[in-house]
């Protein structure tokens, strides 16, 4: 079984983001970037199912600028055999590569690396859109898992425990199909100096979006990007009457 | 709680911009060498440092070390989660990161060793002894070892899963090694008998690896006395062929200021086998070896403690508010400013960054100095390298442990009373740094090392190493009008370093006192000189981005100001020192005992 697994290069999530002078975006010149928390969830749960016996192959695959290839390096290192860079200059964010563009990229590379499973982020950590897998799937038409905090496979059927609102789904898809990581999935493993060794010998190829037959011009513009208002100061309730009280009938909420 | 975050930045800048630190992928057995690939791994081992190590740095400070009696033969517990951490550390390959890829390491160069280190001891200083002390084993014995020992120790302790110790003191002696009890008597099977006390050995005992191996000073019984009778063996807490208990055995452990997680022990030694390494009555040339690795070593738990604490003096001094900046108030909307508008503040963090910035670019060049003496296919280069390296140790290991407990004073001073009480975790700092100023050599034998024995070495040939360099750096930039203000200064130190110099050698070959007076104040001029270098080095680098319009505008900006900084308000240190070297041994030692 072979397992694609998308990542993006994001913020560090260590980062204090801090807005642009001009309100056009966030400021990334000289942040730390890294990969994506549930992209990094995503490798290790593709590298858990390899060391499992269950997969045979793990393609990495990142959308983003010549510096992308450091988070493909470090999916190596964790543990896919090879990645591929799809490479744009332009911001992989909402009025730059939007979540459509990212799903037909992705789509274009399925159908060449055909692989069973495509395990990804369920959102990143930068937009926060949360679209791209589902987008994904229903381009290919591959049945999808979303959120998950439990996967197994077998016999060409990957069964997932998806979080949802009221507590957990547990559905069983065939494969192929796609799958998108909550935090609970797994904890991600550190790297190990061998690995990330050897990740520097693995196989990474560079391409562009003209040769997968892509357009990333935007469909949507950017008005405005700002911080959000500071939050007001809480205040303390004396009593579970007190609390009840105000919910009533100050916030009215119920 | 005390925050830390790797300086990647910092560390990058030093490695590539300043140190060109790539270039090493020239040498035999670097190919692989990369600035892409120093980067992954710092990136990757930073995370370890500060997500596993650092956690678990208060926690062990305040549980402590633990003796326990098992079955007669007592055991150390380190402190909760250490054992996981170690683990994490080991399966990672993280201990066996510079050794020889013949014997199970990772090959890589010391430079990414020494950057590797820093961020360890910011992170757990603690923590850090153990493998530190594993790879001076490792070092030790891959160069004065035969084949037979390398095979059976180096690959153990190259993955992590055995330690090392380096056992020197015993009650009686400290710095004077010559006053070494311990005795070594040959046995029929080629093994050795050794019987002794040794005191204060750090990670004698702990529960971290499956085995302790001790690198142990003794004497054979026909040896000469003082320091020209001591051999070096390697004594096994459990013997190689069928892991039986080796009789050596941990008596207690102290309970001390600081580092309080990593064990120090008392380490009884009763007819323990142990085998010969290197020739008999050379071992201390043996454990020289594996000192000024050590000694390196230390100078980096100088910089790592001085760098997290500058961080967290750092982020108190813009956070505490207290009375208003002296010109007005700076935030009105608050009910103060915070305490970094403050002059004297503002001090005692430039002060900390002056020198936690100088003192990695300092302690980097030395780590790749290394790399090209022990590297480099032509011999007089590695030779020259190797001078360099030995020169600078004493240096780096005084100035930087003097210093690191510097930085920490100053960082408990920034948070007041609060940085007194143990809450913040910052008071830590100054307790665990303290010990580096005492081990491998207090700081005054290091003083003792530089005019003693590095100075006359060669007739000087080891300072001009140093002098031609940065003679010829002079020369090169002293036209430059955007550097003036850094050259300069440069400039009139290291002509008075020059002066104190000649004065020392003169005077001292005459009379040794008087280059034992002079020694600690020459050091410090002496490096205050090497870190005025470093930041003329920096703000050269930091000019030409800026001029070519590269990078990080504000980063290199910060630079020029704190080479600045540097220039005016730390480096005029050299000349009171200078002034302190020239005046002579006479008011030093006019006081007869009973006049003090
Ligand atoms: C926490 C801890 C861990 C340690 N770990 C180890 C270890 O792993 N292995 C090991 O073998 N040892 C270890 N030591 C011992 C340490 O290396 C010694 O304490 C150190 O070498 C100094 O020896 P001493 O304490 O006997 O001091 P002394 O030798 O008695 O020195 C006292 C003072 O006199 C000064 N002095 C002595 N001689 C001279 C001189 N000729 N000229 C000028 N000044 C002089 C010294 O600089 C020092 O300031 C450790 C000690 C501690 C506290």
């Amino acid at each position: 079984m072979k397992i694609l697994v998308p990542i993006k290069r994001v913020i560090d999530y260590n980062v204090r983001v801090r807005v642009k002078a001009d309100s056009s975006g966030v400021e990334l010149a000289n942040i730390k970037m890294s990969v994506n928390p549930f992209d990094e969830i995503a490798i290790e749960e593709a590298v858990r199912l390899k060391e499992s016996g269950k997969a045979t192959e793990i393609i990495a695959v990142t959308i983003g600028p010549d510096k992308a290839q450091e988070q493909l390096r470090t999916a190596m290192a964790i543990g896919a055999d090879r990645g591929i860079l799809v490479k744009t200059d332009a911001p992989i964010d909402l009025g730059g590569v939007e979540p459509l563009a990212v799903a037909r990229t992705l789509k274009a590379l399925v159908e060449r690396e055909k692989p069973d499973l495509v395990i990804m982020g369920k959102q990143s950590i930068d937009d926060d859109s949360g679209q791209t897998g589902q987008m994904l799937a229903a381009l290919l038409g591959w049945p999808q898992g979303t959120f998950a905090s439990k996967l197994e496979v077998n016999d060409g059927k990957v069964t997932v425990t998806r979080e949802v609102d009221g507590g957990l789904e547990t559905l069983t898809l065939t494969l192929p199909a796609l799958i998108t990581t909550d935090l609970r999935l797994n904890e991600p493993r550190y790297a190990k100096l061998p690995d990330i060794m050897k990740a520097k010998k693995k196989e990474l190829e560079i391409t562009d979006p003209s040769a997968l037959g892509v357009d990333y011009t935007p469909r949507l513009q950017v008005l405005k990007v700002s911080t959000p208002p500071e939050r007001k100061g809480g205040g303390r309730v004396s009593s579970v009457d007190e609390l009840i009280d105000k919910l009533k009938n100050e916030a009215k909420v119920i | 709680m005390p925050v830390y975050s790797a300086p990647l930045d910092d560390i990058r800048f030093v490695l590539h911009d300043v140190l060109g630190a790539e270039s090493l992928s020239a040498l035999p057995g670097y190919e692989e060498f990369s600035a892409d690939l120093a980067d992954q791994i710092l990136e990757e081992g930073s995370k370890i440092c500060a997500e596993v190590l650092f956690s678990l740095n208060q926690s062990g400070d305040q549980e402590g070390c633990v003796l326990e009696n098992g079955d007669g033969l007592t055991s150390v517990r380190t402190p909760a989660g250490f054992k996981t951490a170690y683990d994490t550390f080991r399966d990672g390959g993280w201990c066996g990161i510079a050794c020889d890829p013949a014997y199970g390491g990772m090959g890589m160069p010391h430079v990414i060793n020494t950057a590797m280190k820093e961020m360890i001891c910011s992170a757990n200083m603690s923590f850090g002894m153990y493998p530190g002390l594993s790879y001076g084993a490792f070092e030790a014995i891959h160069k004065f070892g035969d084949e037979a020992l390398k095979t059976i120790y180096l690959p153990k302790l190259a993955e992590g899963v055995w330690s090392g110790t380096m056992c020197l003191t015993e009650p009686q002696c400290g710095t004077d090694l010559g006053l070494i009890k311990t005795r070594a008597v040959p046995q029929d099977d080629g093994s050795y008998a050794v019987t002794g006390t040794k005191i204060f050995i750090s990670a004698g005992e702990h529960d971290l690896t499956e085995n302790i191996i001790h690198l142990v000073l003794a004497r054979l019984p026909d040896a000469p006395e003082g320091v020209k009778g001591i051999s070096l063996f390697i004594v096994p807490k459990f013997l190689p062929d069928d892991m039986s208990r080796n009789a050596v055995v941990c008596g207690a452990i102290e309970h001390k200021m600081g580092i309080k997680a990593s064990s120090t022990c008392v380490i009884n030694l009763d007819e323990a086998k142990g085998w010969l390494i290197g020739e008999p009555h050379k071992g201390l040339r043996a454990m020289f070896a594996m000192m000024n690795d050590a000694r390196l070593g230390v100078a980096m738990q100088g910089l790592g403690i001085a760098e997290v604490a500058y961080q967290n003096g750092l982020a108190y001094a813009k956070e505490r508010l207290q009375m208003r900046a002296l010109d007005g108030a700076k935030f009105p909307d608050k009910p103060a400013d915070p305490i970094i508008v403050h002059p004297d503040v503002r001090r005692m963090i430039l002060i900390s960054k002056g020198f936690t910035e100088g003192a990695r670019a300092l302690s980097y060049w030395i780590g790749m100095e290394l790399d090209i003496s022990l590297k480099h296919p032509d011999a007089d280069t590695r030779q020259a390298a190797d001078d360099i390296v030995a020169l600078m140790t004493p240096i780096l290991k005084a100035y930087q442990t003097d210093m690191g407990s510097e930085v920490a004073n100053l960082t408990v001073q920034i948070y007041g009373g609060h940085g007194y009480i143990q809450e913040h975790g910052v008071e830590q700092y100054v307790r665990d740094a303290r010990i580096a100023q005492i081990y491998e050599g207090a700081n005054g034998i290091q003083a003792l090392d530089l005019v003693g024995r590095k100075m006359p070495q060669g007739y000087g040939r080891l300072l001009r190493r140093f002098f031609h360099p940065v003679q010829r750096f002079i020369e090169e930039n002293g036209e430059d009008e955007a550097l003036q203000d850094l050259v300069f200064p440069l400039a009139r130190a290291f002509s008075k370093l020059q002066q104190s110099t000649a004065m020392i050698a003169q005077k001292g070959l005459k009379d040794p006192v008087e280059a034992g007076a002079a020694s600690s104040d020459y050091l410090r001029q002496f490096a205050l000189v090497a870190l005025a270098w470093m930041w003329c080095r920096m703000g050269r680098v930091a000019q030409e981005r800026i001029s070519a319009g590269q990078g990080d505008k504000a980063f290199y900006e910060a630079k020029l100001k704190t080479a600045r900084f540097f220039m005016q308000r730390m480096l005029p240190e050299a000349d009171s020192r200078f002034k302190m070297a020239m005046a002579g041994a006479e008011s030093l030692m006019s006081l007869s005992a009973e006049e003090f």
